[in-house]
Parts: C-alpha cells; sequence; structure tokens
C-alpha cells in the first residue's frame, strides 16, 4: 500500500443519499481475480447509457469535474455488499479521498486497507462543501492528514480520525505484518481455547 | 454490570497481545472462516506475493455460491469469467489444503446455508466470511460479519482480525406475530423503522417473544438481513431450539464434547443487569406483512398501504432519494402496494431458501398455478441438502405443477452473478435481501417480500394482502 500524501484536488459531488456497493462497481465486474483494473467500471450503470455512451448527466462525466480525487458523498456511503472492489475502483479510477456525514462499516474498513482516506463529517459541513463545489465546481482544496484539514474556497474544516488508522495511512502500512508480531500471543490463545 | 451475549463472545476470542489491555486495538481470534469464489482470489495471492501460509486451514471452509449456474451442472459452465473464478479457487484450495465443496459436490450450497446446516456454525464462535451476510449465522449466538477481501487475507495468514469494540443495541421484538407476518417482516419494518445506517456501529441483539418463537430459519432471516439496517452483526442468543437444530448435525460436536460445548453455550445470554448502548422495540402484534416499494431496504411500507410521495420524506437529502427510486421504479405517489403488477418472482437467496421457507411457499401454492402474465418463477434452495429435503416432501412437484421452476443451489438471482436476471423494466417480487438499482439485472426493479407474499404474487400477478388471503 502507498503512503497517502497531501491531495491537492477538485471534488465532485455524488448528491444522493445511500449510495451502494452495486452502484459503484456492479456485479458483472466482480469475476476479475486482481485488484486492478476496476476503475474503468466504476459507477457503470450511472457512467454510461445503454449504447455504451457516456452519459451527460452522471456527474463524473461533466468537464467541469473530470480528474477529481476527492468525491463528495452524502449519508451512508458504500452501503450493502462487502465487496472490496468498490474502493478498488474507487482508487483506481483516481479517487483518493471520500468525504460524507457517514459511512457504512464494511466500506470504511475497506478504504483504510487500501489507502483511501474516508472523511466523516458533520451534515452542515458536507453541505456547505456540496454548495460550494456546485457553484464553483474548480475549486481546489487541500486535504492535509498530517494536519487532519480540508482547505479550500476560503475556508478551512478540521476532521477527525482515529489516531492508528491515520498513522497506518501515513505510513503505507500493512496489518497483517503487525498482527504476526504476535505469534506467540496466538499460540497462547490456540493452545488454551478449545474450538468445537 | 452484566455482560451482553456479545460482551462475553468478544471476551472469549480476545488475544492478549502484548499491550493490548491498554490499547482499544482489539486481536480478536475467528473460529471459523468461510470463503467463496468471488471475495477470495485476490486474498490468496496476496499471500502468495508475500510468501505467507494459512495459518489454520482447519478452520476454513470454501463453496462455490455466487455465481454458479442454477441449471444444466452436468454441462460445462458457460460463463467463461465465472468458470475461471471458480477454478481459481479450486486450486487455491488445493495450494493452500483447505476443505472446498464445489460445484458437484454433495455439501455445496450457499455459503450461509451450509454453514449452519452441517453444524459449522456454532453459539459463541467468532464467524467471518468475505460476504456481508456473514450477520446470518449470528442466529445461533455467533458473533458472524461481512469482511473485505483484505480482511479475509488477514484471516487467512493469522486467523485473527483487528477490531474496535463495536456498540451493542437490543431490538426487542415484543408481542405474537399475526398470522401472514413472518421473520423477513419483522427484519424489513425494523430497517424500515431506524433505517439503513440506523444501527452502523452497533452489534444488534435480537430478543422478546416474537424471537424466541421463531425456529432457527426464522431467527437467520432476520439476522441476516442486520447488515441492511448498517449493523455489524446481529445476534440472537442460543436456547433449546438452537441445540436441537445442531444436535447431530455433521460437523457439531459428538459424545463428550457435546456436553462440554453445550454447558458452556448455555451461559451465553445476556445477564438481567446488562446495559445496551441503545434499546429499540418492535411491537409484532400489529405488524403488517412488509413489502419494500424503493432502492433501498428501508423504503418499505406495509402491504396495506400506498406509495409514498417525497413530501412524505423527513429532509432534503432523503427526498431525493426518495424521487429518485420512485422514478427507477416507474411508480406513483398515492398507488396501492397491492396494485403492482408482478413479471417475476425469485424464492431464494441466503435470507429466504432454507427448507421452511419453501414449505411456506408450497403450502401457498399448492393446487394453484402462478398467473399468466408472471413471465418465470425461480424456486432455488439454499443448498443441496435442502434441496433433497424438499424432494422428499414433494415440494419440487408441487412447484413445477405450478408452473415455478426448480433449480440447482446457488445464489442466483439475489444478485444476478450468473444467467439468472432480469431484463430492464421488469418488476419481481424477490425473498432476497437487496432492493438496490439493477442488483437483479440493470434496470430490473426488486420488491423485497417473505416467501408467502412472493409466492401469492407468483399466483396473482400483484401484490396481495395474506392476512386477508388467510383468514
Amino acid at each position: 500500500m502507498k503512503p497517502f500524501q497531501t491531495v491537492v484536488s477538485k471534488a465532485a459531488p455524488l448528491d444522493l443519499p445511500n449510495v451502494d456497493t452495486d452502484q459503484i462497481i456492479p456485479k458483472q465486474f466482480l469475476k476479475r481475480v486482481e485488484r486492478t483494473g476496476f476503475g474503468q467500471y466504476l459507477f457503470f450503470d450511472w457512467r454510461f447509457k445503454d449504447d455504451g455512451q457516456e452519459n451527460p448527466d452522471f456527474v463524473l462525466n461533466k468537464p467541469e469535474y473530470k480528474g477529481a480525487k476527492i468525491l463528495l458523498a452524502r449519508d451512508n456511503f458504500g452501503c450493502g455488499s462487502s465487496r472490496e472492489h468498490a474502493p478498488w475502483a474507487l482508487l483506481d479510477y483516481g479517487f483518493q479521498v471520500i468525504i460524507a456525514p457517514s459511512f457504512a462499516d464494511i466500506f470504511y474498513n475497506n478504504c483504510f486497507q487500501n489507502g483511501i482516506l474516508p472523511i466523516k463529517l458533520p451534515p452542515d459541513q458536507v453541505d456547505t462543501l456540496f454548495q460550494l463545489v456546485q457553484e464553483r465546481p474548480d475549486t481546489e482544496f487541500v486535504v492535509d492528514l498530517e494536519k487532519q484539514t480540508i482547505t479550500g474556497g476560503g475556508i478551512t474544516i478540521s476532521f477527525e480520525i482515529d489516531k492508528e488508522r491515520k498513522e497506518k495511512l501515513l505510513k503505507g502500512l500493512d496489518d497483517i505484518a503487525w498482527t504476526l508480531q504476535f505469534e506467540d500471543a496466538i499460540k497462547e490463545y490456540e493452545n488454551t481455547h478449545t474450538i468445537y | 454490570m452484566g455482560k451482553t451475549l456479545f460482551d462475553k463472545v468478544w471476551e472469549h476470542h480476545l488475544v492478549n497481545y502484548p499491550g493490548s489491555e491498554n490499547s482499544d486495538k482489539k486481536l480478536l481470534y475467528i473460529d471459523l472462516h468461510l470463503i467463496h469464489e468471488v471475495t477470495s482470489p485476490q486474498a490468496f495471492e496476496g499471500l502468495r506475493l508475500a510468501g505467507r501460509k494459512v495459518r489454520r486451514p482447519d478452520l476454513t471452509v470454501a463453496t462455490m455460491d455466487h455465481n454458479v449456474p442454477t441449471k444444466d451442472r452436468d454441462k460445462p459452465v458457460r460463463d467463461p469469467i465465472s468458470a475461471k473464478q471458480m477454478e481459481v479457487l479450486k486450486k487455491n484450495c488445493e495450494e493452500f489444503g483447505i476443505t472446498l465443496y464445489d460445484l458437484n459436490s454433495y455439501d455445496q450450497g450457499i455459503v450461509h446455508v451450509i454453514g449452519p446446516e452441517q453444524g459449522f456454525t456454532q453459539p459463541g464462535k467468532t464467524i467471518v466470511c468475505g460476504d456481508s451476510h456473514t450477520s446470518t449465522h449470528g442466529a445461533f449466538g455467533a458473533l458472524a460479519f461481512g469482511i473485505g477481501t483484505s480482511e479475509v487475507e488477514h484471516v487467512l495468514a493469522t486467523q485473527c482480525l483487528v477490531q474496535k469494540k463495536p456498540k451493542t443495541m437490543r431490538v426487542n421484538f415484543i408481542g405474537k406475530l399475526p398470522k401472514g407476518v413472518y421473520a423477513k417482516d419483522m427484519i424489513l419494518a425494523l430497517i424500515g423503522k431506524i433505517g439503513t445506517a440506523g444501527a452502523t456501529g452497533y452489534v444488534m441483539e435480537y430478543a422478546g417473544e416474537a424471537i424466541e418463537n421463531l425456529s432457527m430459519e426464522g431467527r437467520m432471516t432476520i439476522c441476516n438481513m442486520s447488515i441492511e439496517a448498517g449493523a455489524r452483526a446481529g445476534m440472537v442468543a442460543p436456547d433449546e431450539k438452537t441445540y436441537a437444530y445442531l444436535k447431530d448435525k455433521p460437523h457439531a460436536p459428538k459424545g463428550e464434547a457435546w456436553d462440554k460445548a453445550l454447558a458452556w453455550w448455555k451461559t451465553l445470554k445476556t445477564d438481567k443487569d446488562a446495559v445496551f448502548d441503545k434499546e429499540v422495540t418492535i411491537d409484532c402484534s400489529t405488524l403488517a406483512p412488509q413489502v419494500t416499494w424503493g432502492t433501498s431496504p428501508g423504503m418499505v411500507r406495509g402491504v396495506d398501504e400506498t406509495i409514498p410521495s417525497p413530501d412524505d420524506a423527513p429532509d432534503e437529502v432523503t427526498k431525493i432519494g426518495y424521487k429518485k427510486a420512485l422514478e427507477y421504479m416507474d411508480l406513483k405517489p398515492g398507488m396501492k402496494i397491492t396494485e403492482i403488477p408482478i413479471d417475476k418472482v425469485f424464492i431464494g437467496s441466503c435470507t429466504n431458501s432454507r427448507i421452511e421457507d419453501l414449505r411456506e411457499a408450497a403450502a401457498m401454492v399448492k393446487g394453484r398455478r402462478k398467473a399468466d402474465t408472471v413471465k418465470a418463477v425461480l424456486v432455488v434452495p439454499g443448498s443441496h441438502r435442502v434441496k433433497e429435503q424438499a424432494e422428499k416432501e414433494g415440494l419440487d412437484k408441487i412447484f413445477l405443477e405450478a408452473g415455478f421452476e426448480w433449480r440447482e443451489p446457488g445464489c442466483s438471482m439475489c444478485l444476478a452473478m450468473n444467467d439468472d436476471v432480469l431484463s430492464p423494466g421488469e418488476r419481481c417480487a424477490s425473498t432476497s435481501n437487496r432492493n438496490f438499482e439493477g442488483r437483479q439485472g440493470k434496470g430490473g426493479r426488486t420488491f423485497l417480500v417473505s416467501p408467502a407474499m412472493a409466492t401469492l404474487a407468483a399466483i396473482h400477478g400483484h401484490f396481495v394482502d395474506i392476512r386477508e388471503e388467510l383468514s
């Protein structure tokens, strides 16, 4: 996993609550056995029309939001299926930061496993960002994980994040290596517990 | 202070690594890891790249369910990409020494159906799988939850998971269920009440008279859809029904081990003085059969109600969601739910494909036929064992005589990764768990209901209030 570095980018506003992982990456694209190459299928059913042409009404297809590395979203983003293909697709497409009032649990965890920063903000601050981004799509934001701030359009917003998760993202650390150092403790557990 | 059922299972599984007592980062030992073809290939690849082994292949069980065909099993799988995914799982299981119930195994089935029916699922176990409906196994008093592929890799390598302690919520289902109202209606009503993010960050314990009265199958239906309320997991305290269900199952403990296990299982109840972070109560005695009308499981109403208007939404953001859902579902506010025409019916999925579900459906349709306007009714048993039992009882004949199709076990049209898909615009009464846009096929429109309600819709070509039918 690559260490998370400060992101400087405009933001794309996806103004819908309860965006589920079936929308983020529809099931017909879950059959790959690799972790890569999912970006082309991101939001497939919304991005493309039946004839395969881009749907010009979908926010990610609007020229003013192309190239955004920050996705602005609404409540319960990433709900539904546990598929990690969802963060793989978002990352592969270019998103490194997702801002929403709330995230579904499994999706939230999956983001950290892949170097994506999911930022939870109070709904009124998310509203402010939506308004800003919709009125001035070219607004550039700086997302600084070290300082825990989002700066852009003349405002700075601070965000909360778990200390250990922040550390992990900044260093690009892998959980497995961390756990494996406790081999003795795991063995001790196994020696003292019966699994029926 | 007393402990909850969750606390007891959680504490039993904490690995005491140096410094763990002062950290909220906990290492949780996993007793059972279930894997399937869709969310595991990248995890095995990760192991290989890092030169790691599977720590406990003996605690790992694999099956194929998500994209398996449900007919013509004697022929090669038509979709080459699905076939490759199954082949990769087979190779991975061989390489790492994991038991696999493949496409043609007698023990194959939906992962959340075979775990319990073979006795792998037991009270007090920690159970994970790269599938959000792993919460199903909580019906036995296990702590069971879905994980992503990176976590699948983590469990394969370490048999542990790094976790923070979730909050606890108790849902009290008080009163007796009226006739024609089922476990599916209870969980849909709960999701309608607290919302699809209502339990995010929580493990829910389901309690109360209506839960105690439910069969194990019914409890599994409820726990299965915990994730649709955002919960990490759902649990039901084990009782005599749980023990009776598990006794003599192939992988349940036997002899002295059974006695020891049973003694432990009996301690797995929430103490009287335990305190939950949140409590919710639902009165089952007044519950109506539930039907979802939108594209999120929280968009649900009683069958005797009408389609809501965006103006009924509690806030602006929800209003946008309602508008988009009504447009996608092609429904008008004020329309009666019983007037919604149905094109297809799906009876199956890890929510409702067990023997009891098939019995309910068969009892409803016996001696009757599907409406001519209904193009297809798929009945997909959850496992070979369920299929065999149903055939022993003659349920397959009842379905076939009614014009229903009787298929081979798999996830099928719940997520439509195989050939079982809706065409654009089709409306489906489905016993599955998600009504997301395109879930059952691009442009397909899903209405979540109980197996009995789905069967009635198949017979009439539209939704019917089952209570009127039964009275």
